[in-house]
């Protein structure tokens, strides 16, 4: 991923679209596991997947109980 | 007949069955030493002890009249406080939970024990919203290692390690999304199952990431947690993320040895960061059970990544309106992590599920040539309470999210596991050993820990000073 991660700017961008509002004491927080998400991340594209790959789970279509 | 702590559940069953011992009395025993030992150890959130003298009673009387009083007859148990129990409210470790209305009726794994005689003693303390490995609670203080009254239980089923390993019950259920049964078997020197995905009914117990989530019994014996998997098993109409089997008894084969399996340890990323207890463990568990060959697995870091990202997103999501009226009741530590969980971008989240059905791919081909495969439960031994730092392979990292490196990517794709544990010579604090099986093969697994047990390479004695 890009060096240019702002978590911030994740955070300012993000918030209204989901309705939160951040206290800004628990940025610094935030701001930490976004982070490690972003690293997380990264570790995972470390894998590689192919175009037919298809995600764990399943739907499994239900008829009324 | 008397009843002491140190007793099994299947020991109590027998009794009360063969008449010999009044489930009563059992009842009362327990609830005297929950009482005794709760303000030291902090394993119980609610103590439901008219219900257990009357279910107790039911069980003696059942006997008396020379009816069926079920095979855990008389058993005491208890549950993770994310378990719904009838006029309980079920707080899932928060504080906001507090304010719903209590349970109207029992989640199906409780109803299930208790069908079978078994006898709820109460709920347990957990971690917030099970989003933890330490068994510390910000509203209700931590559940204790009862080996150790200055370190963690291990989370987020700490208060389940407690109770079993102090000897309050010899029976407990929890729920693991990334390590929650696995961790406090491991810190609290117990053994837990977790079954396959989809195996037991998740009905009436409160969510944390629906992906992941699996739930299972702790217990001081290997009988003991197959006798109580085996009545919990079975379909649920109420759970459709259960996947439909047919009912396969765990009990009758659990002495069957291993002759037959082919066991393995796993290397590479499960060394790699295990500090010198857990690979003596590890060590001490692949030489009883003969087991030489060591594999590598490829891309563990990434599947582990991907279970950690679902985690974050699944479960940002399911609090997503608590965060956006409630933010400040949360324990800040929880919260800070789903709120930035609700940021992450979709295609990671994608991404991240096709890396589980991946791995699990490679996971099949793998257990083509092997059986059963072992690595550690936790990096090291229970962390002193308050600790937030871990050292990893020399290097400092976050406490937190990194006590479950070993179990995240076991669970990510949903394999059966028991954590078995494991007292090296002259330790002071146990240890637990992952006993990973093929999906559907918890017979596997628990025969495996049974022949660990009765060659006495593994135990779970109920802690010092809590006989």
């Amino acid at each position: 991923m890009s060096s240019g991660f702002d978590p911030e700017a994740v955070i300012d961008a993000m918030a209204p679209m989901l309705g939160l509002t951040i206290d800004p004491a628990h940025l610094p927080g935030i701001v930490q596991n976004l982070r490690a998400a972003e690293a997380a991340m990264r570790r995972m594209a470390a894998a590689p997947l192919d175009d037919m790959a298809e995600p764990a789970p399943v739907f499994r279509p239900e008829a009324l109980k | 007949m008397t009843v002491d702590a140190k007793q099994s559940a299947a020991e109590i069953a027998a009794a009360v069955r063969a008449g010999s011992l009044s489930a009563v009395a059992v009842a009362q025993q327990a609830l005297a030493r929950i009482g005794a030992q709760n303000p030291r150890l902090n394993a119980f959130t609610d103590v439901t002890r008219t219900r257990a003298l009357a279910q107790a009673a039911a069980a003696d009387q059942a006997v008396a009249a020379g009816r069926d009083p079920g095979p855990m007859a008389g058993v005491p148990f208890a549950v993770k406080n994310l378990f719904d129990v009838a006029d309980l409210t079920t707080r899932a470790g928060s504080r906001i939970n507090r304010d719903t209305a209590p349970a109207a009726s029992d989640a199906t794994l409780t109803a299930r024990l208790e069908a079978a005689g078994a006898v709820l003693c109460g709920s347990l303390n957990m971690g917030e919203y099970a989003y933890d490995f330490t068994g510390e609670n910000a509203h209700d203080g931590a559940s204790v290692n009862p080996h150790d009254l200055g370190r963690m239980s291990g989370g987020s089923s700490g208060g389940s390690g407690t109770a079993v390993a102090a000897g309050m019950v010899p029976l407990a259920l929890g729920s693991d999304t990334n390590g929650s049964i696995r961790v406090p078997a491991s810190f609290c020197g117990i053994f837990g199952l977790k079954p396959t995905y989809g195996r037991l009914s998740r009905h009436g117990t409160f969510p944390f990431v629906a992906s992941l989530d699996h739930l299972g019994p702790f217990a001081r014996s290997v009988i003991d947690l197959a006798l109580a998997y085996d009545v919990m098993q079975g379909p649920d109409a109420d759970d459709p993320a259960q996947t439909p089997r047919a009912f396969e008894p765990t009990l009758p084969g659990l002495d069957g040895g291993i002759a037959d399996l082919r066991i393995a340890r796993l290397g590479g990323y499960f060394r790699h960061g295990a500090g010198h207890e857990a690979l003596a463990a590890l060590d001490h568990v692949a030489r009883a059970l003969g087991a030489t060959q060591e594999i590598d697995l490829p891309h563990v870091a990434e599947v582990r990544s991907a279970a950690f990202l679902i985690t974050m997103a699944e479960s940002a999501a399911l609090h997503l309106g608590r965060l956006r009226s409630r933010a400040a009741e949360f324990d800040p530590d929880v919260r800070d992590r789903l709120l930035a969980g609700a940021m992450l971008p979709a295609p990671w989240i994608v991404t991240a599920q096709k890396q589980r059905r991946a791995f699990a791919t490679r996971m099949a081909e793998v257990f083509g040539k092997t059986d059963i495969l072992l690595a550690p439960a936790t990096p090291c031994t229970a962390p002193a309470l308050g600790e937030k730092w871990l050292n990893l392979a020399g290097e400092r990292v976050p406490l937190r999210p990194n006590i479950g490196i070993f179990t995240q990517p076991i669970s990510a794709i949903g394999l059966p596991v028991v954590a078995v544990p494991v007292w090296i010579e002259g330790a002071a604090l146990p240890v637990g050993v992952q006993v990973i099986a093929p999906p559907w093969r918890e017979d596997l697994c628990l025969r495996v820990a049974r022949y660990l047990e009765l060659a006495g390479a593994v135990a779970a004695p109920v802690a010092r000073g809590e006989t």
